[in-house]
């Protein structure tokens, strides 16, 4: 068989000096907006400075880690933290599994309707998360829709959002519901990548169905979940939005994440201990990434 | 895949039917919400139907008392400016990072996917540092500046990229046309869906981003249509529950139409985020 020769480009300056013009617009905004800014962060958690100093920001001393020191013996910061993990160990598994479902489910075989399951799974994704937090606080008010098709089932509903132990669960599933979409795509682009010849096989060799799931399904989804784990867990571990505009952390403070935290410290003036908190979390955001990263490689 | 049993099928519908009911509750509820005045749903809140769905009162306060028209123009401005920016720059950047060699390649690539990976909430205060610096506070500029090339843009470009065969861009070269012709003669007309799903993504992020512009307009007539929405409903005091849902739909409306009319591209840019 003859294979075209595939052409190596030849090292020119002038085609060096095009690539850089036509990374230069990515690379301006990334230095000004995402590099200097991730620098700055790091040095001002070494600082004491305050809201006083944004309009003369190298105005500051320099008091090493005595800001990491008051922020990590912070009770609630320490507080925020256990919130965050307990967004991520539930919400996580939570909706992949929801995603996987769905994704297996609309993959196996099913040709009527399929556009329109997928549609509207996937619509909360891209729905505004200020109207969806705005239609959360009216339908999960004491007396409102949610506890009424309750009361119509014959139960009775919890006070969602003023009972602090159902806060939490009840912005987990609006957090859940906007996510489950993007899982189930991706899942579902896995999926259509696993060849159908491969379970052929596998049920005329008597597999189970079980069997084909375990052996087979999960095996070969590997990348998919990868992705679908590392993009899930740093969305978790930022959550922001929802309990921002849902409960505004509360009530006592039962559904405040880290980045609310950090946002409130900011709102406060308390800009240092706003940039180490936020340091600590980019830490373990990055320790996390790097281990599911190594786990699922390994396996 | 042979046939599964027809009653497996049945369920699956089933399952599938009361899933999508349950995923879509939430659009029925603001639906009806929003044609219910504020006397209706303080005397029955748990009433899903609004008595008329004539009453478009909430619909007419929001453009006359509030300033949701001043919002709407701004949000239109910050998408317009972003996708344009959006699309320009990270096709240039795309087709660099995957079809050009140079020094410094791998750096540009390593700084795409940091750009994806760092937690924004330790971002947003220097930012804002930065922006004051610029004297920018309080300006639309402000608010387009730091997504004017996001890099999830420049990821599904460089994507979409690669598959572009190297032979059409050398062929064109060995017949002598410059780099900036083999660019937009070339290239460009092969990567027509890559710019669609690219122009969606970014219209989506920036009409629903929510954080920063909240920091950066600091007074109405800056405000974007969630900065809006999100200041009125905690200056409500949660009970004019039949305004906030009307403004509710006009923020949610625009991409619920678009996502209406080219669902493809939306699934296409997810899906097209990583495994290939």
């Amino acid at each position: 068989m003859f294979r075209i020769a595939l052409w190596k480009q030849e090292p020119s300056p002038w085609r060096a000096a095009t690539a850089w013009l036509f990374v230069a617009p990515f690379m301006t905004i990334f230095v000004v907006f995402t590099a200097v800014p991730a620098v700055l962060a790091l040095i001002y958690s070494f600082t004491d400075i305050g809201v006083a100093d944004i309009r003369h920001p190298l105005d500051v001393d320099f008091v090493s880690f005595q800001t990491f020191a008051r922020v990590l013996t912070n009770p609630g910061f320490l507080k925020s933290v256990w919130t965050t993990a307990l967004f991520v160990l539930i919400g996580v598994p939570l909706t992949m599994m929801i995603g996987l479902a769905l994704a297996i489910g609309l993959n196996s075989g099913i040709t009527k309707l399929r556009a329109t399951y997928r549609a509207a799974f996937y619509l909360p994704v891209i729905t505004n998360i200020v109207a969806a937090a705005v239609i959360w606080q009216y339908a999960f008010t004491l007396s409102g829709p949610v506890n009424s098709m309750l009361e119509a089932m014959g139960a009775t509903g919890p006070n969602w959002l003023g009972d602090p132990r159902m806060a939490m669960p009840t912005v987990i599933m609006l957090a859940v519901w906007r996510n489950i979409g993007t899982c189930m795509v991706l899942f579902l682009a896995g999926l259509q990548a696993i060849p159908t010849d491969v379970y052929e096989a596998a049920r005329i060799d008597g597999a189970s169905a079980w069997r084909r799931f375990s052996a087979i399904t999960l095996p070969l989804l590997k990348p998919a979940t990868l992705l679908v784990t590392v993009l899930m867990t740093v969305s978790f571990m930022n959550i922001f939005d929802e309990p921002y505009l849902v409960t505004k952390g509360g009530p006592l403070s039962s559904t405040k994440s880290v980045a609310l935290w950090v946002y409130e410290q900011f709102g406060q003036g308390n800009i240092a201990p706003a940039m180490a908190g936020s340091y600590v979390m980019l830490a373990i955001v990055v320790v996390l990434g790097v281990l599911q990263l190594r786990l699922l490689r390994a396996h | 895949m042979t046939k599964p049993h027809p009653a497996l099928t049945a369920l699956l519908y089933g399952l599938l039917t009361i899933g999508a009911v349950i995923a879509l509750l939430p659009f029925a509820w603001v639906l009806f919400g929003a044609f219910k005045t504020q006397a209706e749903i303080m005397s029955a809140p748990g009433a899903w139907l609004p008595r008329s769905f004539a009453n478009l009162d909430n619909f007419v306060t929001l453009f006359s008392e509030r300033r949701f028209g001043r919002y709407m123009i701004n949000s239109l401005i910050v998408s317009a400016a972003t996708v344009i920016t959006n699309v320009l720059f990270a096709t240039m950047a795309g087709y660099a990072l995957a079809k050009l060699e140079f020094p410094g390649q791998k750096m540009v690539f390593g700084c795409v996917l940091a750009a994806m990976m760092v937690p924004y909430i330790a971002l947003f205060v220097p930012q804002f540092f930065i922006v004051v610096q610029m004297g920018l506070v309080n300006t639309l500029t402000a608010v387009v500046l730091p997504m004017a090339v996001m890099p999830i843009g420049v990821f599904i470009m460089r994507q979409f990229a690669n598959s572009v065969p190297d032979e059409l861009l050398e062929a064109a070269r060995l017949d002598g046309a410059g780099e900036f012709a083999i660019f937009f003669k070339i290239f460009l007309p092969l990567v027509g869906p890559a710019i669609a799903t690219v122009a969606i993504i970014t219209f989506l992020n920036s009409w629903n981003y929510f954080l920063w512009p909240l920091i950066v307009a600091q007074n109405q007539d800056t405000y974007t249509l969630p900065v809006g929405l999100a200041v009125a409903s905690q200056a409500a005091k949660s009970t004019d529950y039949g305004l906030l849902l009307a403004g509710a739909i006009v923020v949610l409306l625009p991409v619920l139409i678009l996502f209406l009319f080219l669902q493809k591209y939306f699934v296409q840019g997810i899906a097209g985020t990583g495994i290939k």
